[in-house]
C-alpha cells in the first residue's frame, strides 16, 4: 500500500444499468437464455433455416446417414431429419408456451382466490390434491384418450395437469404477502378487495410464479414428447420430437441419427429452461444482488487471494 | 372542554371467535378524544390497546369478530356503517400508523406511487396533481430530498424515513383523527424524538386529534394531554397527564411508573417489575383482573370486579382500594419522569 489511488466519483448507475449488470453476473441465466434463444430462433425461422419440406417423401433417399446434404440424415420415408426436428421444436415450443400461459393465468387466479377466501381455499385445494394424486402422464393420457389426439387437446390436457403446481406456489406466496403490515395498511387506507388483490398482492407473487412457470414450460415439453412417443400426443404425420423418437425406435440400430438428434434437442431445451428457471430465481429474488451462489463464490475467492497477498 | 368530542367510544367490546373459544379482547371500553387533543393509551403487550384502535376502523375479519357498544365519530356510529361507507372513513377521516415501518410499505412500488394511490383513493385528482400533493406531503414530513424519495423503493429508505413516509401516507387526506399504534417502537431514540416532534407539529398544522398507543411512558409524558391506562381489555385508569404521573391511583399504573428506569436513580438499584405476566384473555374470571399480580389484593378483589369510578373530576380509576393505597403512599412518584421528558 504505497500510494492511495484517487477514487473516481461518478453518478450512481441507473436502474437499467444495474439490472444489466446483475443479469450478466448470473451465469445460469445467461446460459439459459442463450440456449433457449438459439433453439427458439431455429424453430421460429424454420422456413428459412431449412430448405426441405418436413412432409415430402423421397423413397430413394431412405435412411441416409448425416451428410452435407442432409445434416441429421433422413428417416425411413426419406424425409430430412433436421427439418423435422426444427418443425418438431416448433410444436414443442407451441405446446409448452400455450400450457405455461394458460396454466399460469388460471393458476394465478386460483392461487390468489384460495389465499383470500377460506371457502375457495377448501374447494380449489382439494381439487388440486385430487389432480396431484394421479401421475401426470397417466392423467394426460386419459384426457387425450377421451378427447382424441390433437394438438389442441394435448395443450388442454397438459394445462389441466399443471394448474395445481402453479396454483399452490401462488397461494403459498400470497399467504405470506397477506400477513404483511402493508396489506392491513391498505385496508386502513380504505382500499377494496380487488385493488388489494390485483394491484398489491399480484405483483408480489409474480416472481415465484415466473420461476415456477419456467419449470412448467420444461416439464410440459417433456410430457408432450412422452405423450407423442406413446402415440397419445400429436397425431402422426406432424413432426413433434416425441413422434420422431417413436419413428426412430424401430430402426435404432440401423439409423442412430433418427433418435439421437431429436433426443439431444429435448435435452437441450429442458436444460435451457431449467437453467433459465434457476437463474430467474436468483435474479428476481429482491435484494439477492450479491446473494447468488456464484457471486458468493467469487467473493470468497477474492477474500482468499487478499489474505494470501 | 365544552365542545363535542371528536371520537367517543361507549362500552366497546370486541370479541374474536377462535379455535380455543371466544376471546374478549376489549371489554367495555369507554373513552373520548376531543378535537386537536392527543390522548395516550398505555398498557403492557396484550392488554387490548391495538385491538381498540383497529376496532375503530373495523379492520378485523368481520366473520370472526363481533363488536359491541358504540363508536361515535362525526355524529355517526362507525359500528353501524356498511362496509362501503366504512371504506370512505378509513384513510380519509381516520388514519392509522402502524408500529412496523419495515413491512408497512409495498416493496414493489415506489414511495411516490403509494402516496399517490392513497390520495387518489379518496380524492379526485389527476396523476399530476396527486404527484404534486405527494411531494408536498413528503416535504411536510421533513424527509431529506423529497423529489428523489418519490422515486425510491421502500428498501432504499431507513426505518426513520419509512416512518416519515407512513406519516405522509396517513396524512394524505388530512384526517380528523390520527391513530398512531406504537409509531416509534421500532425506531432508535434520536429518530423517535424527531418523529414525535413531527407528529406534534403536524397536529398543530392540520388540527387533528391523535390517539397515541404506546407502552413508553416517556412518550406519553412528552406528547399527551390525557392518558388512558388499559389492562386486559379494560380501562383501569384515566387522568390528565400531570395528575396521572403525580398521583397514580391504580396499583397497575404505579407499577408501570415505577418500572421506568430513572437517569438519577441509584446505580445498583434494581428496576421495579410487576410480578407475573399478562394472563391470556380467555382465562379472565369474575374478579379484579389485576388481582393475581397486585401487591394490595384482598379477598374483595378476588371475588368481585370493581367498576370504573370517578375519584376526582377527570380522574377515573377501577380499583377497590385506591383510597387506602394512596393514603399509605403505595402510589409511586412518576413526576421525575415528567421533568426529564
Amino acid at each position: 500500500m504505497a500510494s492511495l489511488e484517487p477514487i473516481a466519483v461518478s453518478a450512481p448507475p441507473g436502474r437499467g444499468r444495474i439490472a444489466w449488470r446483475r443479469y450478466f453476473s448470473n451465469p445460469l441465466l445467461v446460459t439459459g437464455t442463450a440456449i433457449m434463444s438459439v433453439v427458439a430462433l431455429l424453430a421460429l425461422l424454420a422456413p428459412w433455416t431449412t430448405s426441405y419440406d418436413p412432409y415430402s417423401i423421397e423413397t430413394l433417399n431412405r435412411l441416409q446417414p448425416p451428410s452435407g446434404e442432409h445434416l441429421f440424415g433422413t428417416d425411413q420415408l426419406g424425409r430430412d431429419v433436421f427439418t423435422r426436428v426444427v418443425y418438431g421444436i416448433r410444436v414443442s415450443l407451441l405446446v409448452g408456451a400455450s400450457v405455461t400461459a394458460i396454466a399460469g393465468a388460471i393458476g394465478l387466479l386460483v392461487g390468489l382466490a384460495s389465499a383470500y377466501s377460506p371457502v375457495c381455499d377448501h374447494i380449489f385445494m382439494r381439487i388440486c390434491d385430487g389432480l396431484y394424486a394421479f401421475p401426470s402422464i397417466l392423467l394426460a393420457i386419459s384426457i387425450v384418450a377421451i378427447m382424441g389426439p390433437q394438438t389442441g387437446n394435448v395443450i388442454l390436457a397438459l394445462t389441466i395437469v399443471y394448474i395445481p403446481s402453479i396454483a399452490r406456489i401462488v397461494r403459498s406466496a400470497a399467504l405470506v404477502v397477506q400477513e404483511k403490515t402493508f396489506i392491513e395498511g391498505l385496508r386502513a387506507q380504505g382500499a377494496g378487495v380487488f385493488r388489494i388483490m390485483g394491484l398489491h398482492m399480484l405483483p408480489n407473487v409474480l416472481s415465484p410464479l415466473i420461476v415456477q412457470a419456467s419449470f412448467v414450460f420444461a416439464v410440459s415439453i417433456l410430457t408432450e414428447a412422452s405423450l407423442s412417443f406413446l402415440g397419445a400426443g400429436i397425431p402422426a404425420p406432424e413432426p413433434s420430437l416425441g413422434n420422431l423418437l417413436l419413428d426412430g425406435k424401430n430402426v435404432i440400430f440401423k439409423a442412430w441419427w433418427m433418435t439421437v438428434f431429436p433426443g439431444v434437442f429435448i435435452i437441450l431445451m429442458i436444460l435451457g429452461l431449467n437453467l433459465l428457471g434457476d437463474g430467474l430465481r436468483d435474479f428476481l429474488d429482491p435484494g439477492a444482488g450479491s446473494n447468488n451462489r456464484f457471486a458468493k463464490r467469487k467473493k470468497a475467492v477474492r477474500r482468499r487471494r487478499r489474505r494470501s497477498d | 372542554m365544552s365542545q363535542a368530542p371528536l371520537l367517543e367510544i361507549k362500552h366497546l367490546t370486541t370479541k374474536f371467535s377462535t379455535e380455543q373459544g371466544i376471546v374478549k379482547a376489549v371489554d367495555g371500553v369507554s373513552l373520548h378524544i376531543d378535537p386537536e387533543e392527543t390522548v395516550g393509551i398505555v398498557g403492557e403487550s396484550g392488554c387490548g390497546k391495538s385491538v381498540t384502535a383497529e376496532s375503530i376502523l373495523r379492520l378485523f375479519d368481520e366473520k370472526t369478530t363481533e363488536y359491541g357498544g358504540q363508536i361515535l365519530f362525526e355524529g355517526r356510529d362507525l359500528l353501524q356503517l356498511s362496509e362501503e361507507e366504512m371504506r370512505k372513513v378509513r384513510g380519509n377521516r381516520i388514519s392509522i400508523i402502524f408500529q412496523d415501518p419495515m413491512s408497512s410499505l409495498n416493496p414493489v412500488y415506489t414511495i411516490g406511487d403509494q402516496i399517490m394511490e392513497a390520495i387518489r383513493l379518496h380524492q379526485r385528482a389527476s396523476r399530476r396533481q396527486a404527484r404534486e400533493k405527494a411531494l408536498e406531503l413528503l416535504r411536510l414530513t421533513g424527509i431529506s430530498d423529497p423529489e428523489r424519495r418519490l422515486r425510491s423503493y421502500p428498501h432504499e429508505l431507513s426505518g426513520g424515513m419509512r416512518q416519515r413516509v407512513m406519516i405522509a401516507l396517513a396524512l394524505s387526506c388530512e384526517p380528523r383523527l390520527l391513530i398512531a399504534d406504537e409509531p416509534t417502537t421500532a425506531l432508535d431514540v434520536t429518530i423517535q424524538a424527531q418523529i414525535l416532534e413531527l407528529m406534534n407539529e403536524l397536529k398543530e398544522k392540520l388540527r387533528m386529534g391523535i390517539m397515541l398507543i404506546t407502552h413508553d411512558l416517556s412518550v406519553v409524558a412528552q406528547m399527551c394531554s390525557r392518558v388512558i391506562v388499559m389492562y386486559l381489555g379494560e380501562v383501569v385508569e384515566e387522568a390528565e397527564v400531570t395528575t396521572l404521573f403525580d398521583r397514580p391511583l391504580h396499583p397497575y399504573t404505579s407499577g408501570l411508573l415505577k418500572s421506568v428506569p430513572q437517569l438519577d436513580g441509584r446505580r445498583k438499584q434494581k428496576l421495579y417489575e410487576i410480578s407475573g405476566a399478562v394472563p391470556a384473555m380467555h382465562e379472565v374470571e369474575a374478579c379484579c383482573r389485576f388481582a393475581p399480580r397486585c401487591p394490595f389484593a384482598t379477598e374483595l378483589c378476588r371475588s368481585k370486579a370493581p367498576s370504573l369510578e370517578e375519584a376526582e373530576p377527570g380522574h377515573r380509576v377501577r380499583c377497590w382500594h385506591y383510597k387506602d393505597i394512596q393514603a399509605n403512599g403505595g402510589g409511586s412518584d412518576g413526576s421525575g419522569l415528567l421533568v426529564t421528558a
